[in-house]
């Protein structure tokens, strides 16, 4: 447990490395840092990881490392928490980070700017390791704003093309209103319970709110927003499609495996503030369902490959929010898992094929792929598999177990679950509509493989992890509350598993066999370009807050609150002027004021006047 | 010195001010100002003295005293920089040497 502290020590190093060396090392020496520094990491966590299982260690414990900062009562220390929770999330980042990084360092090879890209991507590792690790919700914060200004820094990697600025400054800002939202729940928590240390606060939170009462309520949905907007769930959701404008490592490590779970990690992590707010957790469910069905049908429509994919991670991080509003808490960081070693996966095979394609990203100009790009091929084929949960991938075990989960809840369960089905099935359209249309179909043009020992190892390596996941088993029980017991009827299995099957035999008649077209949408052609635009949320958000928001700025150009201390700056000109006449350097004149004002003086003091 | 002639020395004493204050109002030539200054001091000295010896106190004449130390130390400070002046700018007429002006 004293090696705890070299695992987010290692990549910030790697950073610091990378920007003090940078233009003096070359492109193999920055691979080596780059790319050695979350390979080092990764393996610490296996240290620790043994450690952890070692029988008779600790199931958790908090590691001090320095005192950061005390202001009145509050005391914040700079310190390590390790638990199941943050261990699970440790395996995932370092794991998949550092296979990302391994492909990252074949992908951006031709790229100028080598050593900034690994400097950046290790930074946000670094960030991220500290978000999991942190004992106490301030740490976790500097880590959540550090991996929202890596996001920034790297879906404007290619800043000499503005729509890219304008995506990252877009996720930036989207999701800067939710981090509000999360700071203001921090101080809400703060002046409630008197910590923010976050096993104090688990400790607390059952003893010290009531209930359904407004004061959890309030900090849980002050929270809630945050993870939001981190998460690109309704309503913040806007800007994950356009920060597919970033390198395409860079959308598998940051827009799907890592960063975009945080929300999920946050929830997870602050559970028993959310349990006692049970409207809250509602809200979750509700949220998770919507933007799950919404994302879905938008990615049906999508012709740029990576749109379909940053489409697919909403909403499979849809289904984490959904399993956490229900309870199911162990289910959703386990399809945290499962997703971001299948969705790093097909981003990795995506960018495969984008490179082979020469930076064509459209998926229409694709078709035929399969003899070309066999490996690309078999590992979409594996992760589109995990991805629409055909048993026994890891994605059906990590689905299913939250569909279980749902139907179980009280009430409303089986409609909740019936609107989970419909997504796993709109899934099955969605991602074997992009494999067929890329994969299969006439050929369009001549792919160039891209070959070597950075390109397929690390695929293959994530193809396997992917297929046997559902084996693993995350030591997240002790620290997340169970899921109600108790099995769904069989029947709601069966279909569960037929749904995606069925999804995936109309896709291939639509889109192989070219038969059904009536099911195509290409001629309603509004509400195909409805669904395109994403449902119409960048409209709305530009009329209900854009709009107005520049028409006020027109409108207040010469800043009416300036107008008072431009008054006072108007005044003292205009004395200015005036009493400066009076320096005209006339001696004599002065003189002769200084006279009259004296007999003046005089007259008053002898009251003459 | 009886008490009745104060009245004569104060008007005195006046109108040696008055005529000084005009001297310096009206005059342009830097010197002629220095001794209508000259004239004001003196005849605030005096009006110190006549007072004095009308109450009997001997303030009135310490007071003189630091009158005319302090027209030694003015005029001599006053001098050198009408001095400085001239070789300046070849003039010693105030309206001329208004640079300072706001």
């Amino acid at each position: 447990m004293q090696q705890l502290w070299l695992i987010p020590c290692l990549p910030l190093v790697g950073f610091l490395l990378l920007v003090l060396g940078h233009g003096r090392c070359s492109r193999s020496v920055a691979r080596l840092v780059g790319v050695g520094s979350v390979a080092m990491a990764a393996l610490v966590t296996l240290w620790v990881a043994l450690d952890f299982y070692s029988p008779g260690a600790a199931q958790s414990y908090q590691v001090e490392l320095w005192p950061w900062f005390s202001a009145g009562t509050l005391e914040v220390s700079f310190g390590l928490y390790l638990d199941g929770l943050s261990l699970s999330m440790l395996f995932v980042i370092t794991g998949v980070g550092s296979l990302i990084h391994w492909y990252a360092s074949g992908y951006m090879w031709q790229d100028p700017d080598y050593q900034r890209f690994f400097a950046y991507m290790n930074l946000f590792v670094a960030a991220m390791l500290m978000l999991v690790l942190a004992d106490n919700l301030v740490l976790l914060f500097l880590g959540w704003e550090g991996v929202g200004l890596c996001s920034f820094l790297l879906i404007g990697f290619w800043h000499q093309d503005p729509a890219n600025g304008y995506a990252a400054r877009k996720a930036f800002v989207v999701t800067r209103v939710g981090d509000t939202a999360f700071a203001i729940g921090l101080f809400l928590l703060f002046r409630e319970l008197g910590t923010l240390d976050l096993p104090t606060i688990m400790a607390l939170a059952p003893e010290q709110f009531v209930m359904g009462a407004n004061r959890p309520t309030l900090i849980a949905a002050l929270l809630l927003a945050g993870a939001v907007g981190k998460s690109a769930q309704l309503p913040l959701h806007t800007w994950l499609p356009d920060a597919m404008a970033g390198p395409t490592p860079v959308s598998a490590l940051i827009h799907a495996a890592t960063m975009v779970t945080a929300g999920v990690y946050l929830i997870a992590r602050t559970h028993n503030v959310f349990l006692q707010a049970p409207d809250v957790l509602l809200v979750v469910a509700f949220i998770g369902l919507f933007t799950l069905l919404i994302s879905g049908f938008t990615a049906l429509n999508q012709t740029d490959i990576k749109r379909v994919l940053a489409y697919s991670t909403m909403s499979q991080i849809g289904y984490m929010f959904f399993a956490l509003g229900v309870g199911a808490w162990n289910e959703s960081v386990f399809h945290l898992m499962t997703h971001a070693l299948f969705k790093a996966l097909l981003f990795m095979t995506a960018g495969s094929i984008i490179l082979a394609m020469h930076h064509e990203q459209d998926i229409r100009s694709m078709g035929g792929l399969r003899r070309q790009l066999p490996v690309p091929f078999w590992c979409f084929v594996i992760g589109s598999a995990c991805l629409v949960a055909l048993p026994p991938t890891s994605g059906f075990f990590s689905k299913e177990a939250i569909l279980n989960a749902i139907w179980q809840l009280p009430g409303y369960g089986p409609w909740l679950w019936a609107g989970g089905v419909l997504g796993a099935f709109i899934t099955a359209i969605y991602s074997f509509r992009l494999l067929f249309l890329v994969f299969f179909g006439p050929q369009q043009a001549q792919p160039h493989e891209p070959k070597g020992w950075q390109f397929h190892p690390p695929l293959m390596i994530l193809a396997a992890l992917s297929l046997v996941a559902g084996w693993f088993v995350l030591p997240t029980a002790p620290v997340l509350p169970a899921s109600p017991a108790g099995h769904p009827p069989t029947w709601t299995m069966v279909v569960a598993i037929t749904m995606p099957l069925l999804g995936i035999a109309i896709a291939y008649q639509v889109y192989v066999r070219h038969q059904w077209q009536g099911l195509r949408l290409a001629q309603w052609q509004q509400l195909r370009q409805f669904l395109f635009q994403g449902w119409g949320f960048d409209g709305l958000y530009k009329h209900l807050l854009l709009t107005p928001f520049t028409t006020l700025a027109r409108v207040n150009r010469n800043d009416i609150i300036d107008g008072l201390p431009k008054l006072v700056i108007g005044i003292s000109r205009l004395l200015h002027g005036l009493f400066s006449r009076l320096q005209n350097g006339q001696l004599r004149f002065y003189i002769a004021t200084l006279a009259s004002a004296a007999i003046i003086v005089l007259a008053l003091a002898l009251k003459v006047l | 010195m009886d008490s009745q002639y104060i009245d004569h020395a104060m008007v005195l004493a006046g109108i040696l001010f008055c005529l000084g204050l005009v001297g310096v109002m009206v005059r342009r030539n830097l010197l002629f100002m220095m001794i209508s200054i000259e004239v004001m001091l003196n005849a605030a000295g005096l009006a110190f003295i006549a007072a004095g010896s009308a109450w009997g106190q001997p303030e009135g004449q310490i007071m003189f005293l630091a009158v005319i130390t302090l027209g030694a130390a003015e005029v001599a400070v006053g001098l050198g920089l009408t001095l400085l002046l001239f070789r300046h700018h070849n003039s010693v007429n105030v309206d001329q040497l208004n640079q300072l002006r706001g």
